[in-house]
């Protein structure tokens, strides 16, 4: 079974890799096939990992511990299993995610969107601050205490005022609602410069990142698929 | 004879990358490694802790990109075990768990590790602020199985862990912005350590936060996985991968060198 | 009501999340919690018909019998047959998992392995220094790419070995050993990490006063249209 795996995955590897020669049925064979399983796959963790775990399992414990406190057999922990029924309001709410198949009805999708987006927007605003605002500000100016502590090189120094600087110009480039003239003009061109570097840095890295997924994919049809031939034969 | 050349069909250059991949696939090479910062940072902090520590392993990357997450993950993985230290696995891609959980599962039969004592795998949840917020609060609100459907009050290693107050590190192997919101949520609000993995289309957005110290360290792409590897002296796929894509790398580097010396003759006799 | 019902919705969960943040008060964290719990439970629903939808588009393909219907013919008997053989056991079943692992993700990772190709053709036929912004992206990607593998130090302390005063081992040039790497963690670690550090403030700061938008009510387009 592990050998015939190991041709299905090989055969539909070079179905995918057809279409550097051109487009061609079997490349988009293996392009549906490959929507199709995933979003099969999708469906069974949705509901699995997500639906069943998180609404369905506390519901029922809750049911069944509704039941026994009508029939009159209660204990501790059916007691605690009792707070789940509340669970029943974010399941409705999250029902009502499927109001977008009726035409009529689709408004009520805005309901629970409008809760997850308040959540977001409500965790986002104090811990973005502190992360990305206060700390990358302190992370900027840091270095400085060390300057004036003499604790570093000379070209560590040069390296911490450039990415001050940097950061600036940076900054300056992204300020919009000045015109870019005169000095704003010049330091956003600064700016402009470390932006070019910051993406050449991520283009370098990018074709590390894409050679990569290649040399896993050839690994596998050298050594796996062509080493199952020993097996066969 | 110049215009030909600039314009050659690109499945000759389809075929010249195919060949560099295939050719140090077949004939590997052994290159020297030298180990950066920002790995030797991560593997530092991982060798201080004391063996009983836990750290959360978060495979927050798709099969897409699984090339070099998994080098990293089996690397990390090895000096967790080496040391005594546990691992918690969740995602919060919902299309990796049986990924996740098939690879744990190889990595510890390797380091006859134990489920449940050793390591765990806790699964998927939807709603990755959710989940990473609830988690900081009580682990089992969120995942009150792992992905086996056991109670997590039923396995030994969870039975003194509540939140991110017990866990020592959290390694997220990232190909997306993972990274950031585990920074920005439970870095800033609940003080977890926060390590990185990250594929080689990331890693430059990572620095900043390396530098600041919301990053305790940071494997990049299969250079860390090699780096990682070098340091633990036991070469895996990382330094296999690093050493092929050499060449794949002098092949593109070339090619811009070439396209463009051809651009400016162009450029020249147009003038 | 169709909006007014969401927006005080948004605003009354923006404002809980944001006051529970500063009080540790046991109603306030309980409050905290309970909003974190119902997150967590509406959020599956969410995932869900993103997969109602998708399954919508195609069946519509069929039934219309557009162009290349049959294909989509193909993506619902793959998702069927997953569907089937997962629900009812779960997703540790061996017959699913062998059929993610062998159909899935062999092509998951082999669809964005074609990158590889491209980006080589890319980098030939398009990657010119047209202007002075153009050479710098290109100079850094280059030092950086030569940085991230062995063979750029090689290269590197070869080109070192043919200066004089090399085969000194306190010589300044020895010093300048592995500078391929090197120059890579400069270029990371200064210009590149200015860069970045300038965009991560911008993009917050923007997401910030977006999302106070958000929470007042101002900025409404994840409403929709319609009344």
């Amino acid at each position: 079974m592990e050998v015939f795996g190991i041709w299905v995955a090989a055969f539909l590897t070079l179905c995918i890799y057809s279409f550097l020669y051109r487009d061609n049925p079997f490349y988009r064979f293996a392009e549906h096939l490959f929507v199709g399983i995933s979003v099969g796959y999708l469906i069974v963790i949705g509901i699995h990992q997500g639906v069943i775990p998180l609404t369905w399992e506390p519901l029922s414990k809750a049911m069944s511990a509704l039941w026994t406190e009508i029939i009159g057999e209660t204990t501790p922990e059916t007691r605690q299993a009792l707070w789940g029924l509340f669970k029943i309001i974010p399941i409705a709410i999250g029902l009502l995610f499927f109001a977008r198949l009726s035409p009529r009805h689709t408004w009520l999708i805005r309901i629970p969107i409008a809760i997850l987006i308040g959540f977001g927007a409500g965790a986002a605003i104090p811990n973005m601050l502190q992360a990305n605002i206060f700390k990358q500000t302190h992370g900027t100016i840091a270095p400085f205490a060390d300057i004036n502590a003499g604790t570093l090189s000379t070209w560590d120094t040069f390296g911490a005022v450039l990415m001050v600087v940097g950061v600036m110009c940076t900054l300056t480039y992204f300020f919009f609602s000045v015109e870019h003239r005169g000095p704003i003009n010049w330091l956003s061109k600064v700016g402009i410069a470390f932006l070019m570097i910051g993406f050449g840095a991520a283009f370098g890295n990018t074709v590390m990142g894409r050679v990569a997924l290649m040399i896993h994919r050839v690994g596998f049809l050298i050594n796996e698929w062509l080493g199952s031939f020993g097996a066969l034969f | 004879m110049l215009e030909k050349f600039m314009n050659m069909d690109r499945r000759i250059i389809f075929m010249l990358v195919a060949l560099v991949v295939i050719i140090p696939t077949l004939i590997p090479v052994r290159l020297p490694i030298t180990v950066s910062e920002p790995t030797q940072k991560l593997y530092d902090y991982i060798e201080a802790l004391p063996s009983g520590s836990t750290i959360i392993m978060a495979f927050d990357y798709g099969p897409s990109s699984l090339a070099e997450p998994e080098p990293m993950a089996k690397a990390v993985m090895q000096h967790c075990f080496s040391k005594g230290v546990k691992v918690i696995g969740m995602t919060l891609y919902p299309n990796t768990p049986t990924l996740a959980d098939k690879l744990m599962q190889r990595i510890a039969a390797e380091n006859n590790a134990v489920y449940g004592e050793d390591y765990v795998f806790l699964g998927y949840r939807p709603g990755a602020l959710q989940v990473i917020l609830g988690m900081g609060t009580d682990i089992s609100s969120v995942f009150e199985t792992d992905y086996e459907k056991t109670a997590i009050a039923e396995i030994p290693m969870m039975e003194n862990i509540t939140n991110y107050d017990q866990i020592d590190l959290l390694l997220d192997l990232a190909s997306g912005s993972t990274t950031e919101t585990w920074i920005i949520y439970a870095n800033t609000r609940y003080g977890l350590k926060i390590a990185a993995g990250v594929t080689a289309v990331i890693i430059a957005q990572m620095y900043p936060y390396l530098q600041s110290g919301q990053l305790v360290g940071m494997m990049p792409g299969y250079l860390g996985a090699a780096e990682y590897e070098k340091l633990l002296n036991a070469p895996g796929d990382g330094t296999v991968g690093l050493n092929t894509a050499s060449f794949a790398h002098l092949l593109i580097i070339g090619l811009v060198i070439l396209g463009n010396i051809a651009f400016f003759i162009h450029q020249r006799r147009e003038a | 009501m169709k909006r007014q019902i969401p927006l005080a919705l948004c605003f009354l969960f923006g404002i809980a999340m944001i006051f529970t943040q500063f009080s540790p008060h046991s109603y306030s964290q309980a409050v905290y919690k309970e909003v974190i719990n119902w997150g967590l439970i509406i959020s599956p629903f969410a995932l869900v018909l993103a997969v109602v939808t998708l399954i919508q588009t195609h069946a519509t393909r069929i039934r219309l019998r557009t162009e290349h219907w049959q294909y989509s013919l193909i993506v619902f008997v793959g998702m069927i047959v997953m569907v089937l053989i997962g629900v009812p056991d779960g997703p540790q079943n061996s017959v699913f998992v062998w059929l993610y692992d062998n159909v899935q993700v062999p092509m998951d990772a082999t669809m964005f392995s074609l990158l590889a190709f491209f980006i080589a053709s890319a980098a030939f036929r398009a990657f010119r220094a047209r202007s002075f912004e153009a050479t710098l992206l290109l100079i850094a990607a280059m030092l950086v790419m030569m940085g991230n593998v062995p063979v750029g130090d090689l290269v590197w302390n070869k080109l070192i070995s043919w200066i004089p005063g090399s085969d000194s081992p306190e010589s300044w040039v020895n010093s300048t050993a592995n500078g391929a790497s090197g120059i890579r963690q400069w270029i990371l670690d200064v210009p590149n990490l200015a860069a970045r550090r300038g965009i991560i403030l911008g993009v917050s700061l923007g997401v910030i006063s977006q999302s106070i938008r958000i929470i007042l009510g101002i900025e409404r387009s994840y409403l929709g249209g319609g009344d």
